[in-house]
């Protein structure tokens, strides 16, 4: 294809328009100002109220491997256009607008590395690129994280981080569930572990597929996860929807999260759960 | 067939479509002539009898050809109302239909007993070749008036639905029974509870326990087939589809609504779709076509019945003698074969 842009291949720095503009900014739920600094220190949190800003794959990579080193791969991987989709923009103007705009090229990005001490593949979800929805790059990715993760035998964590499936491929996007799902069998038979972290959001096709199918489903504080929207749900139920509902602490609250995690915890976290399961 | 039968059956439509308006007038008035020739009033036409005999064959013929122009024609939402069509075979009548000793089994040994989702032992048998085989037939139920629609919760299932739909599975694992899915959803249910109870988790177990499950497993979307709700007992060998089905990772109308943000672009929403059987299968999603009485499945559920029930032991043939593991490894390179991108 000639209209995408390589992606810099120098990808190892903090992708600016995933954070915040400026040195200050507020937090979009206490509404402490707080300094970039401070922003960086925290992760990307709160350290008033623990809120957990949204963050790219690449911040992701940079703390949970060790030395904040990774190698990406399948990262040559570009949205086609199988429907010829046009809504009141066509697709692939819409993805070329995406990718001029985010300086991302898909909604998902696969890692591997070390993580104390040990191999590990991380597929991480991206929310700034078409609401992290899944097509088909987004499935190929993740179900080639699976198979990546058998061949080095090495844990799989999948990063959720989407308002569901892409619209504008069809029921190709449909068939993502059950690609990725199917995939990821291959990774039970063998007894390599699983972890699905969920942020926030962690929605429709995705939540009904990879992203509850983790050995362990952890999730960041209060994020989105559900299966239908909440408009939706509220239009179909006529009736208003509960405090914290579809919030992780719902979530684990009915038995589909194992624990809640503090972004600042993720990594130590994980090499203790690791640690167990290997 | 006999054009009489063929007409009644349209005649019992109660429920006409916009498109099918134009048909459904030229057949009322074909069978007012018809009325007419058996009554002694026509005698008194300076015609007579054979002159309004010639009216009618002439009509007759007009009514066939304008039947093909509408059916052989239809948009994308035109489908997508057929395949909505309140009259259409739905899953206990194809099961009925096609199948002998049928028990249904109910529940998912946790929460309860989901209505949209009904499945249990039949038997599949052919007298004229023998064929005989029993089967763990699973589908999705929709109801015909607004009592069982209640009930059935418009084919809509919640978790229970789908954990119930995975046991039944797994027991045809464990008896080595090959299973049979019918997908006929709006979607799988929107609400509080579901939610609560992991309609999510629900469906994502579904697709990963389907994918390796060691028995055949054939999925056929008979009318409706709405996203996850319906992927949920979708995952299969051999994924066939009636030809007035759709299937897609969301409704015309919530596609329209969310990218136009407006419900009047359903006719649009359902073109980019490329939702119906002939697009699915050219995108290779599904494997093959059944073919729909001329009108739709409605207008002759037996005949539409007896299709599918050869095609599914056609295609059972095909299946039952793989092994578990040649079954399971083709089902997930079938499945892993589906999507476009590009790669440089
Ligand atoms: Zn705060």
């Amino acid at each position: 294809m000639v209209w995408f842009k390589r992606a810099n291949p120098s990808i190892r720095t903090t992708d600016k328009r995933d954070t915040p503009e400026g040195l200050w900014s507020k937090c979009d739920s206490c509404g402490a100002a707080l300094h970039k600094k401070q922003l960086e220190d925290h992760l990307y949190t709160c350290p008033d109220c623990g809120f957990h800003f949204r963050i790219s794959p690449v911040l992701y990579f940079s703390f949970l491997f060790d030395g904040g080193k990774w190698e990406e791969f399948d990262g040559q991987l570009r949205a086609a256009d199988p429907l010829g989709f046009v809504d009141t923009k066509n697709y692939p103007q819409r993805v070329r607008d995406t990718i001029a705009k985010s300086g991302k090229s898909e909604a998902c990005r696969n890692a591997t590395g070390v993580l104390d001490g040990s191999p590990l593949v991380v597929s991480a979800m991206d929310f700034g690129f078409i609401g992290g929805s899944m097509g088909s790059v987004v499935g190929e990715k993740i179900a080639r994280a699976a198979d990546r993760s058998v061949e080095l035998n090495a844990p799989l964590i999948v990063i959720s981080q989407s308002g569901g499936a892409r619209m504008m491929e069809g029921a190709f996007s449909l068939m993502q569930m059950a690609k990725t799902s199917a995939r990821l069998t291959r990774l039970g038979e063998r007894g390599i572990p699983f972890i699905s972290l969920m942020t926030d959001p962690t929605m429709g096709g995705i939540s009904a597929s990879f992203a509850m199918l983790g050995d362990l489903n952890l999730s960041e504080p209060k994020a989105l996860i559900g299966f239908a929207g909440p408009r939706v749900i509220r239009d179909t139920i006529k009736r208003d929807l509960p405090e914290g509902f579809q919030r992780a602490e719902f979530l684990k609250e009915h038995g589909f999260v194992d624990t809640i995690v503090h972004r600042k915890d993720l990594r130590s976290q994980l090499i203790k759960l690791l640690g167990h399961m290997r | 067939m006999d054009f009489l039968l063929r007409s009644k059956h349209t005649m019992a439509a109660k429920v006409v479509l916009d498109f099918e308006k134009p048909l459904y007038e030229l057949e009322e008035k074909l069978s007012e002539m018809r009325v007419y020739l058996k009554s002694g009033e026509v005698d008194s036409l300076s015609e007579g009898r054979s002159g309004l005999k010639r009216e009618i064959e002439a009509l007759e013929a007009k009514v066939e050809s304008l039947r093909k122009t509408i059916y052989k024609n239809l948009t994308r939402w035109q489908k997508v109302q057929l395949a909505r069509h309140p009259e259409r075979p739905y899953t206990l009548d194809y099961i009925y239909m096609m199948m002998k000793d049928f028990v249904e089994l109910s529940g998912d040994r946790n929460f309860g007993d989901d209505k949209a989702i009904i499945g249990g032992f039949a038997r599949l048998a052919d007298e004229a070749t023998g064929f005989s085989q029993s089967v763990m037939v699973i589908g999705h139920q929709k109801g015909r008036d607004t009592k069982s629609n209640l009930y059935r919760n418009f084919g809509m299932a919640q978790p229970e639905g789908y954990r119930k739909a995975l046991r039944l599975m797994k027991m045809a694992e464990k008896f080595r029974k090959p299973v049979i899915t019918l997908i006929d959803t709006p979607g799988a249910f929107p609400g509080i509870e579901a939610e609560e109870r992991g309609q999510a988790e629900a469906i994502a177990r579904n697709l990963y326990e389907m994918a390796s499950l060691k028995v055949p497993i054939i999925c056929v979307i008979i009318g409706e087939g709405a996203s996850g709700g319906a992927i949920g007992i979708g995952v299969g060998d051999r994924i066939l589809m009636a030809e007035n089905a759709w299937y897609s990772v969301i409704s015309p109308e919530s596609c329209s609504s969310i990218l136009w943000r407006s419900w009047n672009f359903k006719e649009q929403a359902a073109e980019a779709l490329k939702l119906t059987a002939d697009d699915l299968l050219a995108q290779g999603i599904i494997d093959r076509i059944v073919t729909e009485p001329l009108g739709g499945a409605h207008h002759n559920p037996e005949e539409m019945a007896a299709t599918l029930k050869a095609i599914l032991i056609e295609e059972l043939q095909g299946l039952l003698p793989k092994a578990p593991t040649t079954l399971v490894d083709e089902r997930i390179a079938k499945f892993s074969l589906m999507g476009v991108w590009e790669e440089s």
